[in-house]
């Protein structure tokens, strides 16, 4: 099978990755920062399998499915977190959460 | 017996131990019991071991203790050495501390501090006992600083007075000054001999340095420095006057028996560098002839009882000053002996009267004592004839005259020193008689509320008694001939060299003496009896003198202007503390940042996202250009 230019999946894993970024700083909804911080998590992941798949090794692989594994550990605890803020706050606006400002 | 020695130092220490750890719960009788049973019992070994050495003849014992402290090659223990000029200081303290311990009793009865007074007191009769046993100078300074703590803390002893504190501070800086010259002495003379040893010392000074050295002159004033502190004598004489803050008898202990005569111990002690120092041992002579006329002067003119007698202590320390100055050793330390008798007898005298009187202390209110206390009155006529030496009677006559004659008839004598010493013993008379006559004369001005008991009546006896026999253990050579005093003393102190063909003049001296005394006392009875208007007019006719001599010729005054003011200016410059500066601004510079730093948390989470963002995006950015 032909496989694609280790480089594309780089670009990608970049546009991916910095338009999660972008979506985390501008977005003021929590939920919405944790979807984006998913997006980034994942074009890492790409990232890691690109590479895997140009030097032909498995652990571009293992460290995807580590990532996956974080990232079930990451939204299960930001999930808890958001739902004890919008308790306390009743809101989702991340900039109401300021409260531990110097 | 003589190996009791360490006993006497040990049992006042004992004693005080006892009091400061205990104190609290002793009723204020068992307080009082144990402070004067530990010198009562100190005296008794004094009295066995003194028995011991005069008959077996033993010229001096030494005996060490315990083991103090060893640094390096120098190893300095509580070493204690007795000899003849020691064991007449061990006497004086011992006794006269005695009996002025059974008088406290009585005089401290009503107050709330006496335990606390007592412990004191021991802990001044250990210092004072060590300092005159010790065998090295180092074990003799610790003594030193100790009696003069416990004279600070004496001084100030009612310290809800505030004027009580300012006093006791006073004396403990102003014989700081001295202190510190003493201990450059001392350095210096370990420098030059890798000792502290006194005997040592004083064997190999006359190898090392021949007559007027100039090391050993150096020496010699750097320790005379530290005598003149602590004996109140020019230029520090100013404490002591005001010392009289304390209760009467640390004043009659501390500033007139003890303490203040350690100068004139420590000079005694170390004749040998003063031998060597010609210079330095005429500058004793001068200062002491000096201070004995301007504090006889002053105390011409004083009102207060106590003021009196402490410029009269100041003026007879002067004479011992004078005769060490002449190199007339045993006269001085005779001479320090009736003085400890006669002065402690007028301070308690004294404290009796203003006790009795509720805390009066102005002569000139007093007045008429001589039928209501007849015990006071006496003891103190007989106190005052000794300072004033009487003739013949007094115990202060055989001392005082033995200086007169040695002054005019010792090779390092002269015609100064002796006019010195017999304006001195004019001016002594007259002031001293002042004294007697208004107090104890006329009419009476003030009533005498509560009479002493016992307790103080018998040291009073017993001070007067030995102030009148006491003279009579050395006698002038004229009549009697008995040298008990300067053949015990002749181990440790050289013998007076007399000029050529001045024994001749001895019974001249003596007469003059005797008649410029009566001469005196005449005067001062012809002033404030026969005629007590002329007393206000010489008084008014010389009044800017009247208020030099009373203001003790402001030398307050010029230490005020010469050094606390300047030190009060700097310090007022000072205030904020330059070194201080740098710290509060280290401090303040640490907070004005972290105020500035502490406006970049937010709280806003998506700030610090930005933060991490740019800061990966800089650091990534750097690396990249840095390892292309």
């Amino acid at each position: 099978m032909e496989t694609a230019a280790v480089e594309y999946g780089l670009v990608l894993a970049g546009t991916l990755f910095v338009l999660g970024l972008i979506s985390v700083l501008i977005r003021r909804n929590i939920i919405f920062m944790l979807i984006s911080v998913e997006i980034m998590l994942n074009a890492a992941g790409l990232a890691f399998i690109a590479a895997g798949a140009r030097w032909g090794q498995a652990d571009g692989q293992v460290m995807f499915i580590f990532i996956i594994t974080m990232a079930a550990a990451e939204v299960s605890v930001g999930l808890a977190l958001i739902l004890q803020i919008y308790h306390q706050l009743k809101t989702l606006d991340s900039d109401a959460a300021d409260k531990m400002k110097g | 017996m003589i190996h009791l020695l360490w006993l006497i130092p040990t049992l006042p220490f004992l004693g005080a131990l006892i009091l400061v750890l205990a104190g609290s719960s002793l009723t204020r009788r068992t307080a009082a019991g144990i402070g004067c049973s530990v010198i009562g019992l100190a005296a008794l070994i004094t009295l066995l071991i003194g028995y011991e050495i005069l008959t077996t003849h033993t010229s001096a014992y030494s005996d060490i203790a315990w083991h103090w402290f060893t640094v390096a090659d120098l190893s300095v223990g509580f070493s204690f050495r007795l000899d003849a000029l020691s064991l007449v200081f061990l006497f004086v303290i011992t006794f006269v501390g005695f009996f002025i311990h059974v008088y406290s009793v009585g005089f401290m009865h009503d107050d709330e501090g006496s335990t606390r007074f007592f412990a004191y007191l021991n802990l001044f009769v250990c210092s004072m006992l060590i300092l005159v046993l010790a065998d090295n100078l180092a074990l003799m300074y610790l003594g030193w600083e100790g009696v003069g703590l416990c004279s600070y803390l004496l001084i100030g002893f009612w310290y809800e007075e505030a004027k009580n504190g300012y006093a006791a501070r006073k004396a403990f800086i102003m014989t700081r000054v001295g202190d510190t010259a003493l201990a450059i002495g001392l350095f210096m003379l370990f420098g030059v001999f890798r000792t502290l040893d006194i005997q040592e010392i004083l064997t190999k000074a006359p190898q090392l340095w021949s007559t007027g050295s100039q090391t050993a002159t150096v020496i010699a004033f750097l320790l005379l420095g530290g005598a003149v502190g602590k004996s109140a004598q020019l230029p520090l004489q100013t404490w002591l006057p005001d010392a009289m803050a304390g209760p009467s008898p640390v004043s009659a202990l501390i500033h007139a028996a003890t303490m203040v005569t350690a100068g004139v111990y420590l000079i005694a002690r170390m004749h040998g560098i003063y031998e060597l120092a010609p210079l330095a041992q005429q500058w004793v002579g001068i200062i002491g002839a000096v201070t004995l006329l301007i504090a006889g002067c002053s105390a011409l003119t004083q009102s207060d009882l106590k003021r009196i007698l402490a410029y009269s202590t100041i003026s007879q320390i002067g004479y011992m000053f004078l005769a060490l100055g002449i190199g007339a050793w045993s006269a001085a330390v005779f001479h320090f002996m009736i003085h400890a008798f006669f002065k402690a007898l007028l301070f308690l005298a004294a404290g009796t009267v203003i006790w009795s009187l509720h805390h009066e202390h102005d002569i000139f209110k007093m007045g008429g004592l001589r039928k209501r206390m007849p015990v006071v009155y006496w003891t103190f006529l007989i106190g005052a004839g000794s300072l004033a030496a009487i003739p013949l009677i007094t115990a202060g006559f055989y001392s005082k005259d033995q200086i007169l004659w040695l002054a005019w008839a010792s090779a390092r004598g002269g015609l100064w020193f002796f006019i010195a010493a017999l304006l001195g013993a004019f001016i002594t008379a007259v002031y001293t008689f002042r004294m007697v006559f208004v107090t104890f004369f006329g009419e009476e001005k003030t009533h005498a509320a509560h009479l002493p008991g016992k307790l103080m009546n018998i040291p009073l006896t017993v001070l007067a008694i030995l102030s009148l026999i006491g003279g009579f253990i050395e006698l002038p050579h004229t009549f009697g001939h008995v040298t008990w005093m300067s053949d015990l003393l002749l181990p440790v102190l050289p013998t007076t060299v007399l000029h050529e063909g001045a024994e001749s003049s001895e019974i001249m001296i003596q007469i003059i003496a005797a008649v410029v005394t009566l001469g005196g006392v005449s005067l001062a009875y012809w002033l404030y009896i026969v005629k007590p208007s002329l007393a206000d007019e010489v008084k008014s006719a010389c009044f800017d003198i009247y208020r030099l001599w009373y203001a003790g010729w402001r030398f307050d005054a010029l230490y005020n202007t010469l050094f606390v003011r300047p030190f009060v200016w700097l310090s007022a410059i000072n205030k904020r503390d330059v070194i201080d500066q740098f710290y509060t601004g280290l401090a303040s510079a640490t907070e004005y940042f972290g105020q500035t730093f502490s406006r970049t948390q937010t709280g806003v989470l998506r700030w610090y996202i930005m933060g991490i963002t740019v800061g990966a995006v800089i650091i990534l950015t750097l690396s990249l250009l840095l390892n292309p």
